[in-house]
């Protein structure tokens, strides 16, 4: 019995004559070695989060005053957007079960277009602070009380850094989203939108956890 | 059997056989047996660099007083042997080259989970090692800081730590990822009736390190690029004068570092109890002991970092946590200890190169660690803090321990991955030397540890010459040593292996030496005991 193994992409499938086509898929362990690596991006933001624990426990008054700074209405309309975000990108994974193309594709849509409100947003607030030199390392800065500055380096290298992890999830789920109109991803296959859409969870997670924070610091 | 397919003229895996040749067959291979063959070698080369560098400070040290090079160029070169030792050689160490090459045969599987991220991962760590490498010529100098890059000295010098720590930050992702790949490979690539329990130690150790792997590394990701946010950006984590505290530095620094050395041991440990039940011809004794314990030191091992700081100004509190911990991990390692010898205790004993090294690593490792748990009793520690007592430790684990299990795997998986035997009075003799000369190198140093030797110091009183002098000659022994040992593997000129010359019972003594590219071409049933001897 002749064995081949290949990886066959499903809009390519040509018939071919062979005794017998294995083809290597383990949409169990794709999720789980997805999951695993959650658990690192947890883990990475924790050394964070423990910086964070630490300083307020030292600064707490100032800590408080600092964050009136931040702007909680704009705070919490981004957690409504990221909320909102994860229902959509959850609902274009039951979409592509059943085979609705069309709603899939609207679905991501709206959950990128969350990720780009969420961006703006984050313009508007990192733009504002800037422009009154309310950051890293100014000398402005450097001349505030010690809770302040730690509160602030806490508040830029957080959103940063989550940020950053915001446009690598959005990256992911535009390929997912250009897979799904190529039918790369359907009702068979589709453990890498799967696997997006738990990012894009972490990153709402994070964001759930930041936003009180930072920003309800009272 | 169905096993004897395997022992026909399919080519084995180091011919190409696919559309490319040659350089470019291995650079793109996604085989996991040449991957670990590409780390072997790539572990190989940093090694000499960072073998060099050590050989140089022995070197300097031969005399009191400057000899060759003065304090600065001392601390680069202790700097830089810390990062290339930890983060290239013994942290990847045995994971990459035999968690890729040996563990996915051992649970009957053709490959790891995910062999392209399996190759991109050593493509990471070439990258973190060109970082590094660069850190050293660019800038303002190679930095100075020692591999634990301590603030606020880390944040402060003018010395090259953004690149280096950038290097160590693209490391730290190779690690994660393939800790990911094994995982998901030992969960879900079992040949069919492997339970847990009836998989051989070494995948057990494996799946321990690469936990440690996953849920560590990132901590110190997020600290190195604090490092950088506090250069650049001068966010004052770490800086008193913006509010800031060294110490946490240290607490961040050492949640990964502490759990890093079990990465280093763990699957060190997890040869050793490969190699001695093979020459031994016995059962492993007290196999679920020995596995349970690969998580028990995961485990609690992820709680002492606190050691490291008990000088620090902990409270009290913490220090004796700690210190009760730190005790409490020893534990499980000596439990391996116990099964080791129980296993050897009436076995039909083969003094092969490869039980030489386990033997050696027993011994060595034995030291390493009751010299652990002096520095682990508060009183003591405060005396060998920061001393040649603490280098004399770790290099007695670490290099005793995980180096020489490293050799030992090497001359155990030598057959198996080139196909031929090599010459065994020589890889004896060049044990002799390499034993000799490390306890030589070594065990002076905690004698004048105990006296007063401070730990990164290029110069000393005149009172520690004598052990110095003898450490730096056991230094060349050592290095004669190794030069021996290469010699005789990279000869290739013994006799053809046959697919089991030791007579082993795991499943990569089933197939040819060296295997085929694909492992097994019917998937094997597994065995009720992977240690079945009669």
């Amino acid at each position: 019995m002749n064995k081949i193994l290949i990886r066959i992409k499903k809009s390519e499938l040509e018939m071919i004559s062979m005794d017998h086509i294995e083809m290597q898929r383990d949409d169990i362990g794709a999720k789980l070695g997805m999951w695993i690596f959650i658990f690192t991006e947890i883990l990475l933001f924790g050394g964070l989060f423990l910086v964070y624990a630490v300083m307020r426990h030292r600064y707490s008054a100032d800590f408080h005053q600092a964050s009136l700074q931040l702007n909680s209405f704009i705070g919490a309309l981004n957690t409504v957007v990221l909320l909102i975000s994860s229902m959509t990108v959850a609902m274009s994974i039951s979409a592509v079960q059943k085979k609705d193309k069309r709603m899939a594709t609207i679905l991501l849509c709206i959950t990128l277009l969350c990720a780009v409100i969420f961006l703006v947003d984050k313009y508007f607030e990192w733009g504002h602070k800037i422009s009154i030199l309310l950051y890293p390392g100014t000398e402005l800065m450097q001349s505030l009380k010690h809770g302040y500055i730690l509160f602030f380096s806490l508040y830029f290298f957080m959103t940063g850094l989550h940020m950053l992890h915001l446009i690598i999830g959005a990256i992911v789920l535009l390929v997912a989203l250009v897979k799904v109109r190529m039918g790369l991803i359907n009702e068979d296959h589709y453990v890498l939108l799967e696997n997006g859409g738990l990012y894009w969870h972490l990153v709402d997670l994070i964001w759930i956890f930041l936003f009180p924070l930072l920003y309800l610091v009272t | 059997m169905t096993e004897n397919d395997n022992l026909h003229v399919e080519p084995s895996y180091l011919t190409d056989t696919g559309k490319r040749k040659g350089i470019t067959a291995w650079l793109t291979t996604t085989d996991h047996k040449r991957i670990g063959l590409l780390y072997l070698w790539s572990i190989m080369v940093f090694f000499i660099v960072g073998a060099i560098l050590g050989e140089t400070m022995r070197t300097e040290l031969f005399k009191p007083g400057q000899q060759f090079y003065g304090p600065q160029t001392y601390n680069a070169i202790f700097t830089l042997h810390g990062l290339i030792m930890i983060f290239l050689i013994v942290i990847p160490g045995l994971t990459v080259v035999f968690g890729n090459f040996v563990m996915p045969i051992m649970i009957g599987a053709n490959d790891v989970a995910f062999p392209r991220l399996n190759l991109f991962a050593w493509y990471l760590y070439l990258l973190g090692a060109a970082v590094v490498v660069i850190s050293q010529f660019t800038g303002n100098g190679p930095p100075d800081t020692g591999w634990t890059f301590y603030a606020p000295y880390s944040t402060q010098t003018h010395t090259n730590v953004i690149a280096a720590v950038s290097g160590a930050f693209i490391l730290g992702f190779s690690s994660i990822l393939t800790g990911i790949n094994f995982i998901v490979t030992i969960h879900r690539l079992r040949a069919p009736g492997m339970s847990f329990f009836k998989m051989p130690l070494l995948p057990w150790a494996v799946y321990a390190t690469a936990w440690v792997q996953v849920l560590a590394t990132p901590v110190i990701g997020i600290t190195l690029l604090m490092i950088i946010a506090e250069r650049v950006f001068h966010i004052g984590f770490f800086d008193p004068a913006l509010g800031g505290d060294p110490v946490l530095y240290q607490h961040l620094f050492w949640i990964y570092s502490h759990p890093a050395v079990y990465i280093m041991i763990l699957p060190a440990m997890g040869v050793i109890t490969e190699i001695i039940p093979t020459f031994c011809q016995k059962q492993i004794y007290g196999y679920k002991a020995i596995a349970i314990s690969s998580l028990a030191i995961a485990g609690v091992g992820s709680l002492v970092w606190g050691h490291h700081m008990f000088t620090s100004g902990m409270s009290k509190e913490a220090m004796w946590i700690f210190s009760l911990l730190t005790f409490l991990v020893a534990v499980p390692s000596a439990i391996k200890v116990f099964n080791w010898v129980a296993t050897m205790y009436k076995g039909a004993i083969d003094l092969k190169p490869p039980l030489l090294y386990a033997i050696a690593f027993i011994f060595l490792f034995s030291i390493g660690g009751l010299t652990g748990l002096v520095q682990g009793a508060l009183a003591t520690n405060i005396q060998v803090h920061d001393t040649s007592f603490v280098v004399a430790h770790f290099h007695y684990i670490i290099f005793g321990g995980t180096g020489f299990a490293f050799l030992g795997a090497v001359h155990y998986w030598y057959p198996k991955m080139f196909g031929r035997m090599y010459n065994f009075r020589v890889a004896n003799i060049a044990w002799c030397f390499l034993f000799i000369g490390f306890n030589l190198l070594y065990f002076p140093q905690f004698i004048i540890g105990v006296e007063g030797m401070p730990r990164r110091y290029f110069d000393y009183l005149p009172q520690f010459t004598t052990a110095q002098q003898i450490s730096t000659i056991g230094g060349y022994i050592l290095g004669i040593g190794f030069i021996i040992l290469i010699i005789n593997l990279f000869r290739k000129n013994g006799a053809k292996a046959t697919a089991n010359p030791w007579g082993g019972r795991t499943l990569e003594w089933r197939l040819a030496s060296p295997p085929p590219m694909e492992n097994f071409s019917t998937q094997p049933s597994a065995p009720d005991n992977p240690y079945d001897y009669e």
